[in-house]
Parts: structure tokens; sequence; C-alpha cells
């Protein structure tokens, strides 16, 4: 089994992120389990979001604790919450940020960044980075096809929504995968 | 059709298939989704239903209780302090024999305000006279609904169901889920015919005053109807198995228990944990299994005391606490096995949404090993 925990903010997606990650990596063949950390959810509140991948049916109910793959959304939840707690040896952890990182992952983790924001700000006009951080993540993981990823976005959104929002996920994709 | 869906989701569209024709529903979180997304589908003409929209929990119960006397099959959904709102007239529903059939997102009740899962909620309710049914996940959640509508109905029961779900988390996750298409689900579940109604034509009356003479036999009744409930359950849970490959036949489902040991008895989504906690326990050489419990009320106490009449122990998880005493799972567990003598110990966790793992599970089953237990479980001794 693989887990992902997404930190974010009240309002930038998290827990949309962790569901059509989850809808586009059941389409490529493998069993999903996608949910928000229970919290009390406003506006620019820390949150977490969850999702397990697994090769049989997920019967596991608690929260992720020892994850394979984090998304940190924004940056400055850096310095409040420990974002990197238990992630894997081998892990990948991807952060938006426009800066050089100033924190260090823990040894064995692989750190990407992206200045998820500014793909967000140039293709939706809004600051919203989940589906953007969704490319990077397809890329830098491998977890979802980005075809599947379109597919869920498309499902999702209405039309003109969901072409942007493509835009920047494919945006971020290609970065990331230029970058590794 | 398998898809990824919300719990809540997957809920309301069982809800539709069932065709109800009477909704009424206050929004309380954690069940808002089911019932948005049923008023949603309403006003857009996918379910031909009357959606009530009501001022209270009270108030949706009794708009239900009224609907269903008139003969229709009616629906509704709440949790925690909403249920609790709904005391009196769960009481009525189930008294005047009503198959009103209500999810139950399980949550805590205040005070101290929590929105969060536990099961304290519909297990304050067990004296009421509603089968209970208790989901290990979200494709269960969805099929007991559509067999709770028959098991309710039945002429034999003529009793309300809860189809109980842990809130937030099984009906705020997203999982693969199989969605039964209107046409299978019409094959199982015929329309509702009541076997007595309100009706202007040939009058008769609900609820009225039962004297010292007759309310006794009353109760009785009753209880022999939600006790029948079990063979009825067995019957449409296994009708339901031959028909869609999902078979809910059993009250109570054993995980690797034949040769086990140790027995852990739990309900609803726990269940999953723990079944990754013995699989991982029984690869380190212990015997444990587990005993889940999907259908409360009736309470399977023979089938619970036939399942783990060879194990040595049992260790039971209890989301709820009769305070005062103890788990109201354990205390009729306990019941059912008594005259076996196998040591029975309780263990409360869970409350207000305190995540479980399976190292709890694991403790767990060192603690019953070394005989400890009756108590409260993961407590943070700091604050006490």
């Amino acid at each position: 089994m693989r887990e992902l925990r997404i930190h974010g903010r009240g309002g930038q997606g998290s827990v949309t992120a962790a569901e059509l990650i989850a809808i586009a990596a059941f389409e490529g063949g493998v069993y999903v389990q996608a949910f928000p950390a229970f919290g009390v959810e406003r506006r620019g509140a820390p949150v977490q979001a969850f999702v397990r991948f697994d090769d049989k049916k997920i019967r596991k109910r608690s929260q992720v604790y020892e994850p394979d793959y984090i998304i940190v959304q924004d940056s400055s939840l850096i310095k409040d919450v420990n974002v990197f707690q238990g992630v894997k040896k081998g892990g990948i952890v991807i952060v938006n940020t426009e800066k050089k990182p100033d924190y260090k992952v823990p040894e064995g983790v692989k750190l990407i960044t992206i200045d998820a924001t500014s793909i967000a700000l140039k293709a939706l006009g809004l600051p919203i980075t989940n589906t953007s951080l969704m490319g990077a993540f397809a890329a830098a993981t491998g977890e979802i096809k980005f075809s599947a990823l379109e597919n869920a976005l498309n499902h999702r959104f209405p039309k003109d929504l969901a072409v942007k929002n493509i835009e920047a996920a494919r945006q971020a994709f290609d970065t990331v995968k230029r970058s590794i | 059709m398998m898809e990824i869906t919300e719990g809540s989701h997957a809920v309301a569209e069982a809800v539709r298939l069932c065709r109800p024709q009477v909704i009424a529903a206050y929004p309380i979180t954690p069940q808002t989704h089911i019932v948005e997304a049923l008023a949603d589908m309403v006003a857009n003409c996918k379910l031909d239903a009357d959606y009530i929209t009501v001022d209270s929990e009270f108030s949706a119960l009794s708009a239900c209780l009224g609907a269903s006397a008139a003969g229709s099959r009616t629906y509704s959904a709440t949790t925690s302090q909403g249920l609790a709102l709904m005391f009196e007239v769960c009481f009525n529903v189930a008294g005047m024999r009503l198959p009103i059939v209500m999810s139950i997102t399980n949550r805590a009740l205040g005070a101290p305000l929590s929105i969060w899962n536990d099961q304290q909620d519909s297990i304050s309710l067990r004296d009421s006279g509603w089968i209970q049914f208790y989901a290990e996940d979200n494709q269960e959640a969805t099929d007991l609904h559509i067999i709770a509508y028959r098991v309710a109905e039945d002429f034999s029961i003529l009793l309300p169901a809860f189809v109980c779900f842990d809130g937030f988390i099984l009906s705020h996750t997203y999982e693969p889920i199989d969605i039964l298409s209107q046409e299978d689900v019409d094959k199982f579940l015929p329309k509702f015919t009541p076997y007595q109604r309100l009706d202007a034509a040939d009058p008769i009356s609900f609820g009225m005053y039962a004297t010292p003479d007759y309310y006794l036999e009353f109760r009785y009744e009753t209880d022999c109807a939600l006790k029948r409930a079990k063979g009825v359950i067995q019957k449409v849970g296994k009708e339901f198995g031959t028909m869609f490959g999902r078979d809910y036949s059993a009250l109570v489902e054993g995980y690797r228990l034949d040769d086990a040991e140790t027995a852990i008895v739990a309900m609803g989504s726990i269940c999953g944990t723990v079944k990754d906690a013995i699989d991982e326990m029984r690869d380190a050489g212990k015997k444990v299994g587990l005993l889940k419990i999907r259908v409360f009320r009736p309470f399977p106490d023979d089938e619970i005391a036939q399942a783990l009449s060879k194990v040595q122990r049992v260790a039971v998880l209890d989301k709820d606490i009769s305070l005062g005493s103890k788990g109201a799972v354990a205390l009729e567990v306990r019941d059912a096995l008594y005259k076996t003598g196998i040591p029975v110990k309780g263990y409360i966790l869970g409350l207000g949404g305190r995540d479980v793992r399976k190292k709890d599970i694991k403790e767990i089953v060192s603690l019953v090993e070394k005989g400890i237990g009756d108590q409260f479980f993961g407590l943070r001794k700091e604050l006490l």
C-alpha cells in the first residue's frame, strides 16, 4: 500500500485534490481510498487530506502517519506544522514554493519544489494550486497517468474550468518531468 | 457499476434507488451531504418524492411518522444531537410499527460539542425498537439501505430501521462502490404496500392510549417482531447475495476466527482496521480473529455464542459508553457468552473521533491476554 498526505489551508482544494487523485488512480486499475482529516475547516486554517493506493481492497480506516508521498500546497505551513512527519525513506515530498528551500526533508526523501502558485495564477487567474500540484504528483510519482487526471478534471468541472485546470496540471506535469 | 464516490453520495444514490415517496430531514454534520444530494435529486426530477424541509429533527421524524402512517415509503437521515432530538418520536415510530428507514452517520454526543465519530448516538437509542445495522465500509452502508427497506416493510416485522455508518470515517470517504441499477433494485425491492394506513374512507388510529390492561402486550408484540427480524434479515440478506453477489445473511461475521484463541468483537468501520491488524498478528504467530456485529438490534446473542464458542478470551471494542456502567456492546456480548464462561473484557475507545490504529488493536490484544480490560483505552494521561 502507498499513502499520500496533502497539507494545505482551507480553501486551497486539498480535499478535492485527494478525491481527484483517487479517481484518476482508480482509472489506472488500483484500489483507492481518499478522505479528509476531519477538522473544523475554515478558510486559511491548516487542513490535511489523504489518499491510499493498493492492489487489493483497502480496509484500514486510520489516518495516514507514515506517508510515501507528501504534497504541501502552502510552504508557509512548514513553520507551523510538522508536514514531513513520518514520511517513509524513499518517499517523495512536493512543495509549492517559488523560493529555494530553507528547510530539510528527512534523509532518503526526495524533495521536489514547484511554483504552483504562479502556474495557477497564469492558467486560472486564481492562486488555487490543487490541480497544478496534481499534475506535479502525476509526474513525480507515476501513481496516476496524466490522461486519467485529465478525465477526472473533465468529469468534475464545467468545460471552461476543466480546460483551464487541465492546462495548469499540464504545465506543472511538464515542469516536474523536466526537472527529474 | 463500480465508481469512486463519497460514502454520503453513494448512500443518497441507494436511497434514490429505493424510491422513497416522502423524505423529511434537517441537515446536520456529518449527515449533510446525504440530504443535500437527495434534495438536489428531488429538485431536478431525478427522484419523484416529496421533500419536506423542516425546522428541526423532531419535526423531521414527526413528518416521516405521519407520511409513513399514511402509507408512503419514507426516509430520513440524522446523527448525534439530531437523533437525540428525535428520541421521543423514535419510540413512537417503533410503537406504531412504521417501517421508516433512517441513515445515521454516527457522531459523538455533546457536551462537550464534538462533530466527530463515535457510536454513542445510535447506541443510546438501542431500546427504542428500531432495527440497527452497522456498516464496515461504504459498499455495505449502501447495500444495507436497500436491505433495510425490505426487512422493515416485511409484514411479519413492520418496524423502523437505522442504517448506521461512521460519520466522516465513512460518510466523507471516497472509495470504489458498486451502485446498483434501478432495474435491479426494483426487482429486489417491490413497491411499498402498507399493511394498514391512515385513510379517511376507512379510518383507523395509530398510537392511541393503551391502558394498563393493554400496554404490556404491545411491548411484548413489538419485542417479538424485532426478534423475528433476525430470520427476515438472514433471508433477505441471502437473497441480496444471490442477486448481486454480496451476501448479507449473517448478523455477525467472523474473520480468521476458526482457530482463534483471542477474538475481537467490533462494529462499524473499525472492523477494517482490525482485520489489517489481525493479518499482521497472524503473520507473527498470534491466533487472533474478529467477530463483526453487523446487526446490533435485534441483538444476535445466539449467533455470537456460537461463533465464539471455541475461543479462549474475547475483547470487545465499544465506541460508546453507558456512563456509570460499561460499553453497551461489551455488556451484551458478555451476556450472550455468560453460560460459556469465556472471559470477556471491554475497551472504550475512539470516542469523539480519536483515531484508532492497528497498533492500538495489537495493544488491546496483549491487554486481554493478560486479563486486563473493562476500561477506557488510549486516554491521554497528561490531560487527566
